[in-house]
């Protein structure tokens, strides 16, 4: 394997998404929505201002569950397909360059523009709200950052995936949605129903580790779990066991979730 | 991989490209089947045949972008999928059918993106810039770019690294006639360097005038191999003479031609028309000197590549 063109690759892709603005847009949005969550997320319990960060960063969690998985599925679904549909895929692969290389370049690529546009939005965010942050709030907060940003590039490893399945780019993008919408909305109300269905027989700790099936749920267990008000104000320390609640082992998990649909790409990747 | 017979062998070393025995099937379906090919060195070879006919399975087998199923394929003196094959790729040079390259990209950024990936020297950019002719257009955005410029940027990748053998797939869709004149110009100058070109186009008047050989494929096969000239003695086409005439010579014309040849002209406004055997054709020539400068005009047409191709591909 050589580097030099696993960064030639992802040299590019950076930089594409960095002259397009794309990472200055989705750090603006990310800035913008953690603020008005920073300082409207208590208006429900009639008090609008920052409160405290444990609530700021649950309800981040909310609203990040939902964004992250999206906007990586959108970066990464036309990586490998978007080549072939333009057909400079087959003239990649006649250079001195493996399909691994290839696939990690635009991997890395990518996932260094949504780590970029990940911490610099929510960094702006510690920043502008550093004088109400105590050490263990940035403490956690900075927790929140790097979970954010694994559940980004687990999601744009499914994205990667996507794009060497789909035979084009229009599969490809309803695919991303699909994927979107399975393990964002589907899948906890699949968890749900069963767990109802059964009459609570298939709870239990085994129960708890289908949670691991599901990435965005692994950031939930991440986040949920670092915070003891939070955990009390999920109602989930009834169901996660407390084994779950280790950040290395979930942060394990997400790299599992990196590792695995890009081992399934390159298994997959034909020209 | 199929066995390499020791006469087989030298050519094969010889040759920029060779192919022993070369398959691709796709299930039932057999996309190559047994091709044997050899290329020599500074060679422009052109590859035609209708789509689906196996050309460009054929151009991805020899780059090593699709496996063959059977036999085995040299290119640029390395085995194609073999371990010094990834080496070999920086001395090859693809133009792809109808390739998009990246918009946001310059013409020049372009060029050192590849040249990077094909660890060709930076500088060669520029040159290679200028020796398509888009010195001028270097530092605007490939998405500004004429059709014809897109197209020339493509050849330009292409040169990147001195590639010793070229594949160019249609690589003349979009250029204008001068444009066309100036790439095969090129190709010329590049062959005077020693490096091979494989080249497909579907305007088989282009490729005429300007390969040394070619091969036609159909369902699969190579069906014919050799130069326009030998492909047109082989399919034994007629050659075709426009005789012109005053009315009262072509009476006697008729006559003269009849004799020499047994086939009797066709007669036009102008004069005569006589479809004959390529054997004839002294015959005929001698047949219409008595005529002397009674002959106002006469035109021999041999049989073009495309009378050739639908004889052979048909």
């Amino acid at each position: 394997m050589e580097l030099t063109q696993i960064f030639t690759i992802a040299a590019k892709e950076f930089r594409d998404r960095m002259r397009n603005r794309w990472v200055l847009a989705v750090a603006l949005v990310f800035t913008v929505f953690s603020l008005v969550i920073a300082y409207f997320g208590g208006a429900q319990q009639g008090a609008v201002g920052f409160r405290s960060i444990e609530f700021t960063i649950a309800s981040l969690v909310s609203l990040v569950i939902y964004l992250i998985p999206l906007i990586a599925l959108l970066l990464g679904f036309d990586a490998i397909v978007g080549e072939r549909e333009r057909g400079s895929l087959d003239l990649l692969l006649s250079l001195p360059i493996t399909r691994l290389e290839l696939l990690l370049g635009k991997y890395l690529g990518l996932a260094a523009a949504l780590a970029l546009s990940t911490l610099a939005g929510f960094g702006m965010v510690a920043v502008l709200l550093s004088r109400q942050m105590s050490w263990a709030s940035m403490y956690h907060y900075f927790g929140f950052m790097l979970s954010s940003v694994l559940l980004g590039l687990a999601f744009l490893s499914l994205a990667v995936l996507l794009s060497v399945l789909a035979r084009d780019r229009t599969r490809a993008s309803g695919l991303a949605i699909a994927t979107w919408f399975f393990f964002v909305l589907v899948f906890d109300l699949l968890l749900l129903g069963v767990l109802v269905g059964s009459g609570g027989r298939f709870g239990g700790e085994s129960f708890a580790l289908l949670l691991l099936l599901n990435p965005a749920d692994v950031f939930r267990i991440l986040n949920v779990f670092s915070l003891e008000d939070v955990r009390t104000l999920y109602g989930l320390a009834t169901v996660v066991p407390p084994a779950m609640g280790s950040p290395l082992k979930m942060g394990g998990a997400m790299l599992v979730w990196i590792a695995v649909p890009l081992a399934l790409a390159h298994w997959r990747f034909k020209p | 991989m199929a066995s390499i017979s020791p006469a087989s062998d030298t050519a094969a070393q010889d040759a920029a490209v060779a192919l022993r025995g070369v398959s691709k099937h796709y299930g039932a379906l057999h996309a190559v089947d047994g091709v044997d090919l050899d290329i020599p060195r500074g060679e422009i070879f052109g590859l035609i045949g209708h789509n689906g006919a196996g050309k460009s399975t054929l151009f991805k087998m020899m780059l090593g972008l699709v496996p063959a199923t059977q036999g085995s394929i040299v290119v640029g003196g390395a085995q194609v999928g073999g371990r010094d094959f990834r080496a070999a790729r920086r001395h090859l040079g693809y133009l792809p059918e109808n390739v998009v390259l990246y918009d946001n990209l310059s013409g020049l950024e372009t060029l050192r993106f590849f040249a990077r990936l094909k660890h060709a020297p930076q500088t060669q950019c520029q040159a290679v810039l200028e020796r398509v002719g888009l010195q001028h257009a270097g530092q605007r955005p490939v998405r500004e770019y004429s059709k014809g410029m897109r197209q020339r940027l493509g050849f330009a990748q292409a040169l990147l690294g001195q590639p010793r053998v070229l594949f160019l797939d249609e690589p003349t869709n979009g250029l204008d006639p001068q444009a066309i004149r100036d790439f095969y110009a090129t190709l010329r100058g590049l062959q005077a360097d020693g490096v091979t070109v494989i080249i497909t186009s579907h305007i088989l008047a282009e490729l005429q005038e300007r390969v040394d050989r070619l091969a036609i494929m159909a369902a699969g096969k190579v069906q014919a191999v050799g130069s326009v000239q030998a492909l047109r003695e082989q399919t034994q086409m007629p050659l075709c003479f426009t005789i012109d005439l005053a009315p009262q010579d072509a009476t006697e014309a008729c006559r003269l031609l009849e004799q020499a040849t047994g086939i009797a002209p066709e007669v036009l406004p102008t004069g005569l028309r006589l479809r004959c055997p390529r054997s004839h054709k002294m015959a005929v020539l001698a047949a219409l000197a008595p005529l002397g400068a009674r002959v106002q005009d006469l035109k021999m047409l041999e049989p073009s590549l495309e009378d050739v191709f639908f004889g052979f591909a048909d």
